[in-house]
């Protein structure tokens, strides 16, 4: 019998202080394939800074993060795309000079090493591929328009195309439904969720929405002034009195 | 065979009868004016196509566009050449030769002109003599001072009439080595003319005194001299005598700084070109007293000639003229004595025939000068004399005229200068 | 040891004059984030008119009832509403066109105060009279130096003007405004402030150093029509090397220029030609914001893309336009004359040095101060090898490309680094090093007097041929730039300037692109500068100079840095109506002034940005 394999994303004891202020500080986390692990914590408990250490758009101070066993703490961002990251932003990033197809095609085409040719148009390539992705999130209809005019669920969902153009074995969730209407937000995390019980996808995400927390994820992580404060099932860390008082108390109650 | 077709393209779009003319007689550039005189334009005017850095240069060109049609007028006024009109159409480089190249095929080929001639920039210079050279034209260099432009890289058709940085740096030559001084420095614009007078003063006074030596030698940028730092600089090295090439407001600030810090006390200076009025008076009641200088005694130049220029000009322009002015001047002189050596005719090859040994009066009044055979260089000459102040601004006194013919070079060594296909 | 410290007092001297004009530009730019190329302009206005001002009101030359400081105060303030009036009649309207279009109004206000200004004082050198109470030299207590008193006056002046400025900055409301609009516009817009007024007062400001500069001048340099461009250059070197909108930086790096100038001459007599620029090249490449200027505010990752428009690819009646276009420039040369026809062989040449310099401004969104540099290295490499070696036209266009992108390669890899201005002003710092070693280098390059006789082949040689050689070329250049901007490369450039974040996340390594964008480019432009070397038949330095690198500039602007073909009209635009002014009339610099200024005003997106907004609406109308 072999040992379970790795999980896809491992991180140990990250460490991030500004200014002298630790704003993430020992955090540990794992999430498994096909597993959905939500962060969440009050405003400035260092979700953001979390995402941009795994994400390599900051360099940890301190720890390590594993790719499915493959040491990838500290490498610039391009790098961690290409190890099999993809990741959404908290305020929407997109190419506001292209159409969404492109956008999609863009990330398809540096997922395919295919950045530096100077003469077959874009455009035309990978266009099918392209399309199957946006009509994964819904967005096949809209495929020709500007990506800088969409409204912003739709961004949110381009993004997620874009994310899973790299085929991600990872894919990271800064607040995916913010600024959704409530149906918006359960179908695109109904989508999510399929896709990783489909493909076997680890999804790690924040979210202020504690229905689309309890709702979707597996596991919940929580944090407080960049600390794990508990972690278990979304039942588990619901019922933790440490949880509710720090956290949840004048929220949910 | 370049400008066989150049002739016989431009003729398409002229009368059938000149296309004819044009076909029998297939000889390059001199067939246009055939063709031109044989279609009924012998009474049109003669066009000079005049190229300078007007908007870069204008205190040395205006005045030099004054007398040049001051000149042409002249010429015109008095019938012409033959019965032929002088015109000049002019055009403005900007400072940049590659526009001056331009603006001269514009003027050959749209234009029509018969001949070309100005340049004050020395790449302005050898840019148009380059393109008269290929384009087989006439170009009668006024200004340039590059000594290239008729040794190293003369050519057949450049002729040149101010007298070279060669020529102006060995008649101060002349006077820098009765001086006592034996430690010199040298302050020079950064650029091919400061580079070059250095190097020619240098080596030049070197043979005539074998025991002066250079003690500091500054090259500010052209038009960006840090004049305090350049003046403490050269005070630094504590030379006896000091070589200047700067000029225009380098010059100003030079002199502004050296005065401040007492840079040419007790010291001599020879400079150049200091003595043209252009450079010596916006300096005022500033301007230094004694420096030995070639330049041009506008005021105190005292013979029939030169005072019929000056009141024409002062008459005309309610101004003195400048050292440009003369240059304008005696270019058109030039060009049009050799016009009527030609007996008016405008073939390139009879044009260089007769630019080469031509005399012609220049306005300075003094003796008569001649386009060298040899180099296409004229003699004109400068005035080398000491500054001084007069009723609050710079004058040139104690001079004389120094003819060009003496200040150049050995025959035989001008021969190996100047490339064998020039001749 | 006396010589060193009279050295290092020279040295302050100019660093305060340097730093007063520096001041008012990092002012400017600090809030509007106007690049002001009329600074210069201001600063020879407050000259001339603090000249007449101080002379001309009383006769003999003595300084008139104003007296001397009179003068000199009036004449800044006079230039203080100069600037009003230009931030009012022109930059105000420009504050929502692309970044760096205002360069292109004020370049057409430089050109207009040219020959104005020598119109009004004529074109000899003025010299002003020396400040009263402040003549000639004065003995230094415990050194026993002489020291000229009015360097040393301006030596305090410097840090006093710092200091009342930083008075202003921290003790007024108006100060307050300008430090927060410096550091965050949008939170200025926020609070609720009269930003056009603050706009106008900072101009005011600015104008008002900048003329003080100028007519503090008087008494050490003469007035004359080369101040402007002179001053610009340099103070805009001291603004970045000091780190824009920092008045601190300002005045530390006009230290350092000023001293390492003054001891540099003593040293290396030859190298004040390129000082600043090796300066500003080594603190730039240490120090990617100047001195003091600290990185901009760190962009929140996902911060929206800028408000780009989408290429697309062009509809069919554009490409057919386009084709037509392309076929009469082809049989352009079978019916032209021989000027024409060498005019239509320089207008080739320009359209793709502009398409080059496009690549990067456009798509790349990195601007280039110095693009001529590998117009010009293309230029020498041809010249050179035809000179030296002898070699056919051929080789020197196969190697010029070369010759350029290599060059291209080594500088874009530090300017690729940087960002916004800093990496603008580096390509400058590059682009005059390789001047000045054209300039400087006399045995190989033939120094100013450049090299002659780079004629084309005997088969080329033609006009006509060479016209068809040149459009040739230049098409064959352009149709690779615009397949590389739709090709992935080109998206991928636009992905980098549309959103660093994101494109890093999908995995775009953005300095490999942009460096090889930046060799490319460089590449193209080298083609450009062969065939215009073997256009001219000689190279000169000024082929690499910042006249040059600003013309690829404008022609970008003007023809609009968001479209794709723009800078084709741009460059056919700018070339044809300098062309055209030039031969027309002696004040071409004035009337080209204005045309820029009235395009500027009317086609805020440039020419081919205004055609393809009256496109758009035709289109909606029709559909409706």
């Amino acid at each position: 019998m072999s040992a379970p394999p790795p999980p896809v994303l491992e991180a140990r004891g990250l460490v991030r202080s500004f200014g002298g202020v630790r704003a993430v500080d020992g955090v540990s986390l794992a999430v498994r394939a096909g597993e959905l692990l939500a962060l969440i914590g009050p405003n400035g408990a260092g979700k953001t800074t979390c995402f941009h250490l795994i994400g390599g758009q900051l360099r940890p101070e301190a720890g390590t993060v594993r790719l499915a066993g493959r040491d990838i703490t500290g490498l610039p961002p391009p790098r961690i795309f290409r190890a099999g990251v993809g990741r959404t932003f908290q305020i929407t990033a997109t190419f506001g000079s292209m159409t969404v197809r492109e956008n999609v095609q863009m990330a398809l085409l540096s997922h395919a090493q295919r950045l530096f040719g100077l003469w077959r148009p874009a455009r035309r390539q990978m266009r099918a591929e392209a399309e199957a992705l946006l009509a994964r999130v819904g967005m096949a209809e809209q495929a020709e328009r500007a990506s800088g005019v969409l409204a912003y669920g739709d961004l949110k969902r381009l993004e997620l195309a874009i994310a899973l153009a790299g085929r991600p074995r990872l894919l990271l969730m800064d607040e995916p439904t913010a600024g959704m209407a409530a149906a918006e937000r359960r179908a695109l995390m109904a989508l999510v969720a399929r896709l990783a019980r489909e493909s076997g996808l680890a999804v790690l995400f924040t979210e202020h929405d504690m229905d689309v927390v309890f709702g979707h994820a597996d596991r919940v992580l929580v944090l407080d002034r960049g600390r794990v404060l508990a972690e278990g099932t979304p039942e588990a860390v619901r019922a933790d009195p440490r949880v509710r008082a720090a956290y949840l108390g004048g929220v949910a109650a | 065979m370049d400008s066989g077709l150049l002739a016989r393209r431009s003729l398409l779009r002229r009368s059938a009868a000149a296309v004819a003319v044009a076909a029998a007689a297939p000889l390059a550039a001199p067939a246009i004016a055939r063709a031109q005189a044989a279609a009924g334009g012998a009474a049109g005017p003669i066009r000079i196509g005049e190229i300078n850095s007007y908007t870069a240069i204008p205190a040395f060109l205006q005045p030099y566009r004054n007398a040049w049609l001051m000149a042409q007028d002249e010429v015109n006024a008095q019938g012409g050449i033959h019965g032929r009109r002088l015109e000049t159409v002019f055009r403005d480089d900007a400072g940049r030769p590659e526009d001056a190249v331009r603006h001269a095929g514009e003027l050959v080929n749209v234009e029509r002109v018969h001949l070309l001639a100005g340049a004050f920039l020395s790449n302005v210079g050898l840019a148009l003599s380059d393109f008269a050279n290929q384009h087989r034209r006439l170009f009668v260099a006024s200004e340039p001072l590059t000594d290239a432009l008729v040794w190293s890289r003369g050519n057949r058709f450049t002729f040149r009439l101010r007298p070279s940085t060669y020529m102006q740096c060995a008649m101060l030559v002349e006077e820098a080595a009765k001086l006592p001084a034996r430690r010199w420095a040298i302050v020079a614009p950064n650029y091919e003319y400061g580079q070059s007078a250095a190097r020619w003063f240098k080596e030049l006074l070197a043979r005539a005194r074998p025991d002066v030596q250079f003690v500091a030698e500054q090259y500010p940028a052209l038009g960006r001299i840090d004049a305090g730092a350049t003046v403490q600089a050269l005070a630094g090295a504590n030379p006896e005598a000091i070589f200047n090439v700067t000029f225009a407001q380098d010059l100003t600030n030079f002199v502004r700084q050296g005065n401040t810090r007492g840079l040419f006390e007790r010291r001599h200076v020879v400079s150049l070109l200091t003595g043209e009025p252009e450079y010596l008076l916006p300096l005022g009641d500033e301007a230094p007293e004694g420096w030995i200088v070639t330049g041009y005694p506008y005021a105190d130049l005292d013979n029939p000639r030169h005072n019929a220029f000056r009141e024409a000009y002062r008459r005309r322009f309610n101004e003195e003229p400048r050292c440009g002015s003369v240059v304008g001047y005696d270019t058109v002189t030039a060009i049009a004595t050799m016009l009527r050596r030609t007996g008016g005719a405008t073939g390139t090859d009879a044009m260089i025939e007769a630019m080469r040994g031509l005399r012609f009066p220049t306005a300075f009044g003094t003796a008569e000068v001649e386009f060298r055979a040899i180099d296409h260089q004229s003699t004109l000459g400068a005035f080398v004399g000491k500054t001084a102040l007069r009723d609050g601004r710079g004058v040139m006194v104690d001079w004389r005229y120094a003819d060009g013919a003496k200040y150049l070079p050995p025959d035989e060594v001008v021969r190996q200068m100047r490339p064998q296909s020039a001749s | 040891m006396d010589a060193l410290i009279l050295q290092a007092l020279n040295g302050l001297a100019s660093a305060s004059s340097l730093f007063l004009v520096a001041s008012g530009l990092t002012v400017i730019f600090g809030v509007s984030r106007i690049v002001n190329f009329a600074h210069g302009s201001l600063y020879m206005l407050g000259a001339y008119l603090g000249w007449t001002l101080v002379t001309r009101f009383a006769g003999g030359g003595a300084p008139g009832p104003l007296g001397f400081w009179g003068g000199v105060l009036l004449a800044a303030l006079a230039v203080g509403l100069i600037g009003v009036a230009i931030e009012v009649l022109l930059l105000r309207r420009l504050y929502r066109a692309p970044e760096l279009f205002p360069l292109l109004a004020t370049f057409g206000v430089v050109l207009i105060v040219q020959d104005l200004a020598l119109w009004a004082w004529g074109p000899q050198d003025l010299l002003g009279p020396r400040a009263p109470g402040l003549h000639g030299a004065v003995e230094l207590p415990l050194l026993g130096l002489r020291f000229p008193r009015y360097e040393l006056f301006l030596i305090a002046l410097g840090p006093v003007v710092l200091g009342l400025l930083w008075l202003l900055f921290r003790r007024t409301r108006f100060g307050l405004l300008i430090r927060a609009a410096t550091e965050d516009r949008e939170m200025v817009g926020a609070l609720g402030v009269d930003q056009r007024a603050l706009f106008t007062g900072v101009f005011f400001l600015g104008a008002v150093l900048a003329g003080l500069a100028g007519a503090l001048q008087l008494p050490r340099e003469s007035v004359n029509l080369h101040m402007d461009l002179a001053v610009i250059v340099e103070a805009f070197v001291v603004v970045v090397v000091g780190g824009l909108g920092s008045l601190g930086g300002a005045f530390l790096a006009a230290l350092l220029i000023g001293e390492l100038h003054a001891f540099g001459i003593l040293v290396f007599p030859r190298i004040t030609l390129v000082l600043v620029f090796l300066v500003m090249a080594v603190v730039l490449v240490l120090r990617p914001h100047g001195l003091a200027g600290a990185a901009p505010a760190a962009v929140p990752p996902g911060a929206p893309g800028a408000a780009e428009p989408v290429i697309r690819p062009a509809p069919l009646a554009l490409r057919r336009f386009a084709l037509a276009v392309f076929a009469l420039a082809c049989a352009l040369p079978s019916v032209l004359g021989d000027y024409a026809l060498s005019v239509f062989a320089d207008f080739a040449v320009f359209v793709l040095f502009a398409m080059s310099l496009h690549l990067l401004m456009g798509p790349g969104g990195m601007a280039s101060f110095g693009h001529a540099a590998y117009f010009g290295i293309g230029a020498y490499a041809a010249a050179l090898l035809a000179h030296h070696l002898a070699a056919p036209m051929a080789a020197g266009i196969a190697l010029a490309p070369l010759a350029a992108g290599l060059a291209g390669l080594a500088f874009g890899w530090f300017c690729v680094r940087l960002s916004g201005v800093y990496a603008a002003m580096l390509t400058l710092a590059f682009a005059q090093i390789a001047w000045s070693v054209a300039f400087q280098w006399v045995e190989v390059t033939g120094g100013d007097n450049g090299i002659l006789g780079v004629w084309p082949d005997a088969w080329a040689r033609d006009r006509r041929v060479f016209a068809w050689l040149a459009l040739a070329l230049s098409a064959g250049g352009t149709l690779l730039l615009l397949r590389a901007i739709h090709a992935p490369f080109g998206y991928a450039l636009r992905a980098l300037r549309d959103s660093a974040p994101r494109a890093a996340a999908i995995g775009i390594p953005a300095l490999t692109v942009r460096w090889l964008a930046f060799a490319f480019a460089a590449g193209l432009a080298g083609l450009a500068g062969a065939l215009f070397a073997y256009g001219k038949g000689s190279v000169f330095p000024t082929l690499l100079a910042i006249p040059r690198s600003v013309d690829a500039l404008l022609m970008v602007l003007l023809g609009g840095v968001r479209t794709v073909t723009g800078p084709i009209w741009g460059a056919l635009a700018y070339a044809g109506l300098s062309e055209q002014l030039v031969r027309a009339t002696d004040h071409w610099r004035l009337l080209l002034g204005l045309a820029i200024v009235a395009l500027v005003l009317f086609f805020p997106e440039g020419l081919a940005g205004a055609a393809r907004r009256w496109w758009e609406a035709r289109e909606s109308d029709g559909r409706r």
